[in-house]
């Protein structure tokens, strides 16, 4: 196992961050964090990177425990941190010159693990890094992460404020670091990113909902999804809460998604319903369930319990 | 070693791509030297003065000659009445009026004394204080001329003799003063808000998970900062040396390694003071507030130590400037060497060492 944690549970002062955590990602593989913000990622890679004590529990990272071996950690981990935290007063090419020799190796030594990422921000190699657009900057922090070789990264929230191309750069980036046999534990709240993953785990409040994979996810979601649309959104919200039969109700995009409570659901006899409370441009139609529904239905799960 | 030096550059471009700070780092040491040197001073020099002459003799216009004469004054109003002296003051101008009582000149020489009167105006007490010293002085001066053919009986007439510093210029105290000044402010606030930053820019995290080790990031922190508080210190010395003659009678080896020394002790106290803030903000204000004022008041470099109270005595003895002081007035002034010089190079080098170790003890090697 890559990483492993066990019962990691972590409070600040009354506020419960993370309780129970446990889960294992293999070598090689691309694990996604997904969860909302203050969920508790965040708290989560800080402790694995050793820049935290866990309350309890106990957790491995490349086979050296986060508290007992904490150097070895930090020598064989990269970590890129959700906030951008490179030197903005200097150059793309000094920033990754600085990090290279902290690390005791060289640009030139670890350039065919970079070669791929850095391409796209080399053009601007005597720039400061304060005047990166957002993707750049995502992309040369990358790069600083994984120019010592790495065995573990920890990217924590990559995509945030990232524009839709280079998001979709950085996720094929990470597939191919994969390829070359670095684990990555990403985060994102994001759930239309959890599909790139290997395996995911859907975290909400400090707490793990479930972990599987995406696709795992998605086929096992329990009943039937429909999207939902009439002419006015907030009232047809308001009416769905209201039919006898809903179990759950969302706004997804344009669309509303409902589930039922009864398993012998017909589209038409909610449309009838829609059309008594005088909806206009009423659409009913069955779609497949999204990690976004399958987070949705596990955390109103969730709360049940709670309460 | 490669990591430190890459540190190290590191930290040179910080400082060199930062301008405006720079300015500052370079400028205000110059400003300040050039204001203590000429503007603040406690020598007088030119002071506007008054006469309320009512005698108008021979003897008086001689010693207004004599007064006149002297560098020190300038006779800038004659009065007619005391009721003048008041307004005169009031206007701002005058700091004194010197009052010749009537027939000075028959008194002095039928009665062998005659009357004057200094009057000051001690809203500015040093001012009023050296004035009247000046002036009594030359009426000194001017009775000790009259009475040269008659020899007095049972006369004490003491010799001073004026040691380091015969001619008492207030620059040779504000040299050494500012210059211990300046690099205890220059270094403690460049590295103590050096930490903090890394801190509040969230680079920090980075090089918490990487194999630095804590007392490369602190000397690596300390080191650029050495060479520019050198430059800071030679710039103050030259200044000293060419515009206001400040003599360096000892060995300037030993000043380079006491100056050295000094400057070491400010940046590690700058870096205990980052390791234990966590802003830039908060960094900055303690270094002003904690060492600035201790630095000038405290340090024996405006008030002498010896005259202040027993427990104020003692703090003084934590003030690193305390000891560079006596250090480099003994070697500026007095020529004196190491031997001599051996117990305070002593306590810096101890504080050094002290402020270090607590520092890299202090440094978090995590988040909380």
């Amino acid at each position: 196992m890559s990483i492993s944690l066990k019962n990691i549970g972590k409070s600040y002062g009354a506020v419960k961050a993370l309780s129970n955590i446990s889960f294992d990602v293999k070598q090689g593989e691309l694990f996604g964090l997904i969860g909302p913000d203050g969920a508790g990622k965040t708290t989560l890679f800080r402790i694995l990177t050793t820049l935290l004590f866990p309350d309890n529990g106990e957790a491995k990272v490349s086979g050296y425990d986060i508290i007992r071996d904490f150097k070895d950690i930090r020598s064989h981990v990269g970590y890129m941190p959700g906030r951008f935290s490179l030197y903005q007063d200097l150059t793309v090419e000094e920033n990754l010159n600085f990090f290279a020799t902290i690390f005791g190796t060289t640009i030139a030594e670890n350039y065919d693990l970079i070669k791929d990422i850095y391409e796209h921000i080399e053009p601007f190699k005597d720039r400061r890094a304060g005047k990166l657009s957002g993707g750049m900057k995502q992309k040369l922090a990358l790069s600083c992460a994984l120019i010592h070789k790495p065995r573990v990264l920890f990217l924590d929230e990559p995509t945030t404020g990232v524009d839709p191309v280079s998001r979709k750069e950085l996720w094929e980036m990470l597939k191919r670091l994969q390829q070359k046999g670095i684990t990555i534990l990403v985060s994102t709240a994001y759930m239309d990113e959890a599909s790139l993953c290997d395996r995911i785990a859907l975290i909400q409040d400090g707490t793990i909902l479930k972990i599987d994979r995406p696709q795992v996810i998605i086929d096992t979601f329990p009943s039937k999804i429909y999207n939902v649309k009439a002419d006015s959104t907030y009232r047809l919200l308001q009416d769905l809460a209201l039919y006898p039969d809903t179990h759950s109700v969302y706004p997804f995009g344009e669309y509303s998604h409902f589930t039922s409570a009864d398993p012998d659901f017909k589209p038409s006899d909610l449309m009838r319903f829609l059309q008594e409370k005088q909806h206009s441009g009423i659409e009913v139609s069955e779609t497949p369930a999204t990690i976004e529904d399958a987070f949705m239905e596990l955390s109103k799960a969730s709360e049940l319990i709670d309460n | 070693m490669k990591r430190f030096r890459g540190f190290v550059i590191k930290e040179f471009y910080h400082i060199f791509r930062d301008k405006r700070t720079l300015v500052i780092l370079f400028g205000m040491p110059i400003v300040q030297i050039l204001l203590f040197g000429y503007a603040v001073t406690n020598e007088i020099n030119n002071v506007d003065l008054a006469i309320l002459d009512k005698s108008k003799d021979a003897e008086t216009q001689k010693i207004i000659h004599d007064i006149a004469a002297s560098k020190y004054f300038k006779i800038s109003d004659i009065l007619e009445d005391e009721g003048q002296i008041e307004a005169i003051f009031k206007k701002g101008k005058v700091k004194a009026v010197l009052v010749f009582a009537p027939n000075f000149d028959k008194d002095l020489i039928t009665n062998g004394s005659a009357g004057v009167q200094i009057v000051t105006d001690a809203t500015e007490p040093n001012v009023a204080n050296s004035v009247s010293n000046y002036l009594s002085s030359i009426l000194q001066k001017y009775q000790t001329d009259i009475n040269k053919a008659i020899t007095i009986p049972y006369q004490i007439v003491p010799e001073t003799k004026m040691y380091y510093n015969p001619e008492l210029k207030s620059v040779f105290m504000f040299v050494p003063g500012i210059m211990t000044v300046i690099l205890m402010l220059v270094s403690a606030i460049m590295t103590s808000i050096s930490i903090t930053r890394e801190k509040e820019m969230g680079t920090m995290e980075i090089l918490l998970v990487s194999p630095l080790k804590p007392h490369q990031v602190i000397l690596g922190k300390v080191f650029p900062y050495v060479f520019l508080a050198i430059i800071n210190a030679i710039v103050i010395l030259a200044l000293g040396f060419f515009v206001f003659k400040m003599p360096v009678q000892g060995s300037y080896f030993l000043l380079a390694l006491e100056s050295i020394l000094f400057i070491f002790s400010a940046l590690s106290l700058g870096i205990l003071i980052s390791t234990i803030s966590e802003t830039q903000q908060t960094a900055m204000m303690t270094s002003l507030m904690g060492l600035m004022l201790p630095t000038i008041l405290l340090s024996g470099f405006i008030f002498p130590i010896s005259s202040m109270p027993v427990a104020l005595q003692v703090i003084s003895n934590i003030i690193p400037a305390k000891w560079f002081i006596i250090l480099i007035k003994g070697i500026l002034l007095k020529g004196v060497g190491i031997v001599v010089l051996w117990k305070e190079t002593v306590v810096l080098l101890f504080m050094i060492l002290l402020f270090i170790g607590v520092s890299i003890k202090k440094y978090k090697i995590r988040l909380e």
